[in-house]
């Protein structure tokens, strides 16, 4: 037990030694050209691999195609959420700046992210069910998801007070992100009491080999897309937290 | 020399990102009172607020008794009586009522009808039990705020502003109370731009503390 | 020192309960917000019976949680504003603890009424009469959920620019798991497609959960707060 304490403690020493905004800006700065690099890489060949060398499906033809964007949006709305409320969390319980900023930077990612994968969503369920919205358990919860990041921005937006925005919408992301599992399972239930036999956009009993190789590629272009945007996000942030500091300002006159 | 009662080391505080003071450090030991004087804006009220627990610190090292507060948790609010620049009372309340709850809430679970009655007696409200808080004047809200201090025997008294709307004799009654506590081997701290006269008590101007460029 | 603390519980219920009582014509007005959102329905919809008993379930559920998140938005804030919130955080006592009591006064004063009330508007909404004991009873296990969740944001959105907006749009996503299945436990009463029981254990889950959790973040949202 002991020794678990100790190990915390060593690693919020860890983080609040590499997790101050100066430190980080400099180090961040030298990762993001790879990144946003490493982005660029992914989505070309990702595009190419579903736009051109994916055969079209039997069924839906070339419509398909549009789940190369659909399921990593998906994926990323939520992933984006849990990162959200982990960030959160860490700058509440450890009041560490840096986490409270890197959620505040993720939120509006995360909620663009849904945005995207409710209009693909809705975009690629005309073709399937001959109109643009279905109350599909998938796109429910998507749709209770992207409120979900509406309130946290709101809120974060509402309050002045920088460290208390912080933390009042930590506990509203913790809370959030304990209810979402709930919400998820509520809507599945819900969706199929009503709407049994339906198709879903899941429907694929097999995924092709050829479908699955551009899918997990523009994954993780989406994946290392929303890492290069929180750097650029994070940065601009502890460049506006950290004005009144000397650092930012030798490095605003140095640009100017 | 003895431990001191409330021990204050290399306070600093923040509002937002902006820090307000540092540095603020001072000690009482059991009868001595401290006088915290400063122009508005600096940080008085965000320095009481810090001490009792109510705002989180930048830095620094709050004890009671030789032991942190922050390890003390709950059982220091035991110890504290806290009254604000805001009087912490319900209007729809009658005097009594108001009494009553904040005495309960506080710990005081042996406060009964007598005891309230008493506690009014002395800030001069003794016929005002059962007026509802919202008849009576700004000075009457304040000495039934102080009332609720009375119930509850703390030996730490923090007092932002006690002596706002009070008239002359208000004023004296209410220095004389704080004597009293003195007495019995209590210590206060008092936010108060107004020069009040307490045999004894140590000014401590936040002025000088403030890291604010203007 | 656990009598005394059971005392403070008490105290703050009864504070509650009376100042409630001197301003019962806030606490009525949320019912009356009840009443009048069902009313609404039929004359949007016109009064054929078969389609208003298909919709009262719903209609019925939503209101309820309107007329909750309505309340809520005045839970904290005058004890905000004259200062007995920060009294309040200074109790030697553990906030959590005061906290649910006074989330517990709010549900008797307006979760409890909306549901008693629920069977009169059921009647007007054409609901089978079969339906009401569950009405009555997925409401009485469903609004302390409301008061319970909905507390969060109402604390954390004190003194905040419009705080009242803001207070519905953080809470309504949270209730979405909550109206699902009291809605859905009427309708299947209603309907006898299935048994309602299945729903009320889960109102009942989430109740248990919410018991567990909501006065703890309540509690560290006021802290947030009032900081």
């Amino acid at each position: 037990m002991c020794i678990g304490f100790e190990g915390v403690a060593r690693l919020i020493k860890f983080l609040h030694k590499y997790g101050a905004p100066k430190r980080f800006y400099a180090t961040s700065g030298r990762f993001l050209p790879w990144f946003a690099a490493i982005t660029v890489i992914l989505f070309v060949s990702g595009l190419y691999l579903g736009l051109y060398w994916a055969p079209p499906d039997y069924q839906q033809g070339d419509a398909y195609r549009i789940m190369f964007v659909h399921v990593p949006n998906a994926w990323m709305s939520m992933m984006a959420y849990v990162a959200l409320a982990a960030f959160a969390a860490a700058g509440y319980i450890w009041n560490i700046r840096l986490a409270d900023m890197l959620a505040k930077a993720t939120a509006p990612l995360g909620a663009s992210f849904t945005l995207c994968a409710l209009v693909t969503g809705s975009l690629w369920g005309k073709p399937m069910w001959g109109t643009w919205w279905v109350w599909d358990a998938r796109l429910t919860s998507e749709l209770v998801l992207f409120f979900l990041y509406v309130g946290y921005m709101a809120l974060q937006a509402s309050i002045e007070d920088p460290r208390r925005a912080a933390h009042a919408s930590a506990i509203i992301a913790i809370v959030g992100v304990i209810n979402v599992p709930i919400i998820h399972y509520s809507v599945y239930w819900w969706h199929t009491l009503h709407q049994p036999a339906s198709i879903t956009l899941t429907k694929q009993p097999t995924i092709y080999l050829t479908m699955l190789i551009p899918l997990i590629v523009m994954s993780f272009a989406f994946m290392f897309f929303y890492l290069t945007m929180l750097l650029v996000r994070v940065r601009n942030e502890i460049l506006v937290r950290e004005k009144d500091a000397e650092w930012v300002r030798n490095l605003v006159e140095k640009d100017a | 020399m003895p431990e001191a009662m409330f021990s204050v080391r290399a306070l600093s505080c923040a509002r937002g990102d902006r820090v307000l003071f540092g540095g603020v450090s001072f000690e009482l030991h059991a009868g001595e009172a401290l006088h915290i004087r400063g122009p508005n804006g600096h940080g008085k009220t965000t320095l009481l607020r810090a001490l009792c627990g109510l705002g989180r610190p930048l830095r620094g090292d709050i004890r009671w008794r030789g032991e942190r507060v922050r390890d003390l948790g709950d059982e220091f609010y035991a110890v504290l009586a806290y009254l604000g620049h805001l009087n912490g009372l319900r209007d729809e309340l009658t005097a009594a009522e108001n009494v009553w709850t904040y005495a309960r809430i506080h710990g005081g679970a042996d406060c009964d009808g007598k005891t309230v009655r008493a506690a009014l007696a002395r800030v001069g409200l003794a016929a005002a039990a059962g007026r509802p808080a919202r008849h009576m004047s700004q000075g009457q809200k304040r000495r039934l705020a102080l009332a609720c201090l009375l119930v509850v025997d703390r030996p730490l008294w923090l007092l932002d502003e006690p002596f706002t709307a009070l008239d002359v004799a208000s004023v004296g009654a209410l220095v004389s109370l704080i004597e009293e506590h003195l007495h019995g081997g209590g210590v206060a701290l008092i936010v108060s731009h107004q020069a009040f006269d307490l045999p004894g008590i140590r000014a401590f101007d936040l002025e000088h503390f403030v890291r604010v460029k203007r | 020192m656990r009598s005394s603390l059971l005392g403070a519980m008490r105290a703050v219920f009864v504070r509650e309960l009376l100042l409630f009582w001197r301003r019962r014509t806030e606490v009525a007005n949320v019912l009356v917000f009840f009443v009048i959102v069902t009313t609404l329905f039929p004359l949007a919809v016109g009064p054929e019976r078969l389609e208003l008993a298909h919709i009262a379930p719903g209609v019925l559920w939503v209101a309820a949680l309107l007329a909750t998140t309505l309340s809520l938005t005045q839970l904290f804030i005058i004890d905000y504003t004259e200062g007995s919130l920060d009294q309040l955080l200074l109790s030697p006592y553990p906030l959590t603890a005061l906290v649910f009591a006074k989330l517990a006064a709010h549900w008797v004063l307006t979760g409890l009424p909306l549901a008693l009330l629920s069977p009169l508007l059921a009647v007007q909404m054409a609901l089978p009469d079969k339906a009401m004991p569950t009405l009555v009873l997925s409401l009485l296990l469903g609004t302390p959920v409301l008061t319970l969740i909905g507390a969060i944001p109402a604390a954390l959105t004190l003194g905040v620019r419009g705080g009242g907006v803001l207070v519905s749009l953080l809470v309504l996503p949270l209730y979405t798991p909550v109206l699902i299945f009291g809605a859905e436990a009427v309708a299947a009463a209603a309907g006898q497609e299935f048994a309602a029981t299945a729903h009320l254990s889960l109102l009942a889950a989430f109740l248990v959960l919410a018991l567990a959790f909501a006065p703890l973040a309540c509690a560290s949202a006021l802290r947030v707060s009032l900081d």
